[in-house]
């Protein structure tokens, strides 16, 4: 380290906050705006306007021109894409934050032969990639007779690891034993232990593994797409690829359909983008 | 969003010794250990409660997994007949030019959004770390925002600003003085740059916060003493908050490089056969197309195991780099 001279400190160096830091913020949230106004920009003015150099740089008229042609293009059927990936997101969400929780309790609270080595088990195939098993999944679906059907996006992703895991940690980490202790030597059953005192305490956490959860269904594309095959069925993502410019440049439709596509989760985000600043944090700060 | 905090579990859950470096309570480390359970309940409704999971989890998870590794044996043809073929299919892959081509995109797509990414990451959450900072909660909560949007709205939206002739980043690129238009698509190295930074945009500001977490997690009087020694800020990140990341910095490295092994919509919609010089095939571009559009389900079973050697190779030197470190870190 180079030579370090005292220096008078009034308010601690490290504290200070130069204008310039502001400036660089400000630059990073405009970054992180500008692609969905953009969105907004191509979608609502004409192919001219966003070719010339410079291009037009704010919002035209043609928004709802776009939105209609998006709902009503050939063989795209928006609408029910929207339907399919919100029945979708939360058949997943509600699923994985209930069956996690109970299994998660389980692997957390109860002592039954084999638990150890079952929770080691699970966590080492979690290393595997998920590509490893994408095909012969296909093929069970198949099977079941759920290729081209929500089914087969939904009930493949009602339980995860991944999700067991989370909760498993946080009602270790939220509830501590001594408490369930005295509630069954009250009396309570492990069931009625699991509803009045457990669920209630994991609440929050349980919200916001379901809004990860949400989020990933309405986000995921490449299992979609894999077992999606009539546009009536589509989910947003892949609806949102049928509606490549067809001829040169016009990004237009496309544009106009991401915007649509992309609305709901940013309305989401105002109530819960809190929550989830939360949710990575803390993740952060465990690990 | 997903694979990146599922990772986060599965590492957390697999060294619990890291815990204690970075933790104060290494007592909770030896808990995550130990597994107690609460004496007093009836562990036999454990059987029940873990059943629904166990079920779901040996069908979708566990079965897939195994069949992939029987169908990589075979010559697979899902709607004609089977034939046992050995070792041919991963025999024929490593003499495929394609997958070292995709090998190759996959790696420089990695590098080219991991590591920019990483540095800026850091340098954010170390200006977001003051205390003192006006709207806090407004940056960290905008900084997100990228990462709830789905890859096909962001690759349309991206594609556009790269376009070759109408795209702004041209566009500013001629102000700045390049004379020519760069071609996004056709270009090799152009082609990972747009799909790196669609990545770099999306991840930068949740590696933002987790690299933030790790900072606010610094113990203060680290920096009071500093400050008072007269340490420059400079000074100040590189000697007390750099050192304390070291386990974070790993961790976005594996994440990143797990992540950068799945890119697959990006290049897809960008060249949905991987482009005239097949720089847009990835890794998992190169299994889908040889799957789902070639139907060669056991070669591309064969690429998955390829895969996933990767993935158990990049593990087993994390695992290595971080006892390394560790190890460091008490002496």
């Amino acid at each position: 380290m180079s030579t370090l001279t005292p220096k008078r400190v009034k308010q601690p160096r490290w504290r200070r906050v130069p204008k310039r830091n502001y400036a660089l913020l400000g630059i990073i949230v405009s970054l992180s705006v500008f692609p969905f106004y953009w969105m907004f920009v191509v979608a609502s003015n004409t192919n001219a306007e966003i070719s010339k150099s410079p291009p037009s740089l704010i919002p035209g008229g043609r928004f709802l021109i776009v939105a209609r042609k998006v709902l009503s293009a050939q063989g795209v059927y928006f609408n029910s894409a929207l339907l399919n990936t919100f029945i979708v997101g939360i058949s997943i969400a509600l699923a994985q934050v209930i069956f996690s929780a109970i299994a998660g309790f389980a692997f957390a609270k109860l002592d039954f032969k084999g638990r150890k080595g079952l929770i080691l088990f699970v966590i080492g195939t979690m290393m595997l990639p998920s590509q490893l098993g994408i095909i012969p999944l296909f093929m069970l679906v198949k099977n079941l007779h759920m290729v081209d059907t929500l089914y087969g996006l939904i009930v493949p992703a009602l339980i995860t690891a991944f999700g067991v895991f989370w909760m498993r940690q946080i009602i270790d980490a939220q509830i501590p034993n001594e408490l369930l202790e005295a509630a069954s030597i009250d009396g309570a059953s492990v069931p009625r232990i699991f509803f009045r005192i457990v669920l209630p305490i994991v609440r929050q956490s349980g919200f916001v593994l379901g809004l990860f959860a949400f989020l990933a269904a309405w986000n995921d594309y490449l299992w979609p797409t894999i077992v999606l095959q009539s546009p009536k069925h589509f989910t947003l993502q892949v609806a949102l690829t049928q509606l490549k410019p067809m001829y040169g440049l016009d990004y237009g439709l496309q544009m106009g359909g991401a915007f649509l596509a992309t609305a709901p989760l940013l309305i989401l985000f105002i109530f819960v983008g809190r929550k989830l600043v939360t949710g990575v944090m803390d993740g952060a700060v465990k690990g | 969003m997903m694979s990146q905090i599922a990772e986060r579990e599965r590492k957390k859950a697999l060294s619990p010794w890291k815990s204690k470096s970075t933790n104060s309570s290494s007592s909770k480390a030896k808990k995550a250990v130990q597994f107690p359970g609460v004496k007093s309940l009836n562990g036999k409704w454990g059987y029940l409660y873990v059943a629904p999971f166990v079920a779901m989890f040996a069908i979708f998870g566990l079965a897939p997994v195994v069949y992939s590794v029987y169908i990589s044996f075979f010559h697979w043809d899902p709607l004609g007949t089977s034939t046992f073929t050995g070792f041919r299919n991963f025999n024929n892959l490593l003499h495929d030019s394609d997958l070292w081509l995709a090998l190759r995109n996959t790696f420089s797509i990695w590098a080219l959004s991991t590591f920019p990414q990483m540095f800026m990451a850091i340098g954010l959450a170390n200006v977001l770390r003051n205390t003192r900072l006006r709207g806090k909660s407004f940056f960290r909560t905008i900084l997100l925002v990228p990462n709830i949007t789905s890859v096909i709205a962001i690759t349309i939206v991206f594609s556009q600003l790269f376009g070759r002739d109408f795209g702004i980043i041209n566009d500013i690129l001629g102000w700045a003085g390049f004379g020519h238009h760069i071609d996004f698509i056709e270009g090799v190295i152009p082609s990972h740059i747009q799909i790196a930074t669609m990545i770099t945009w999306r991840w930068i500001g949740y590696n933002t916060l987790i690299f933030l977490a790790s900072m606010l997690a610094i113990p203060n009087e680290l920096f009071e003493s500093s400050s008072v020694d007269g340490a420059t800020k400079w000074q100040q990140f590189r000697y007390v908050t750099l050192p304390q990341l070291k386990n974070t910095i790993t961790f976005v490295l594996i994440v990143g490089t797990i992540g950068g092994l799945q890119v697959f919509a990006e290049p897809q919609q960008l060249a949905a056969d991987g482009g005239s010089s097949k720089q847009f095939l990835t890794l998992t571009l190169f299994l889908y197309n040889q799957a789902f559009v070639n139907n060669k389900y056991g070669y591309a079973a064969a690429i998955g195991i390829f895969i996933t050697f990767i993935v158990l190779i990049i593990s087993a030197v994390n695992f290595v780099i971080t006892r390394k470190i560790s190890n460091d870190g008490t002496r």
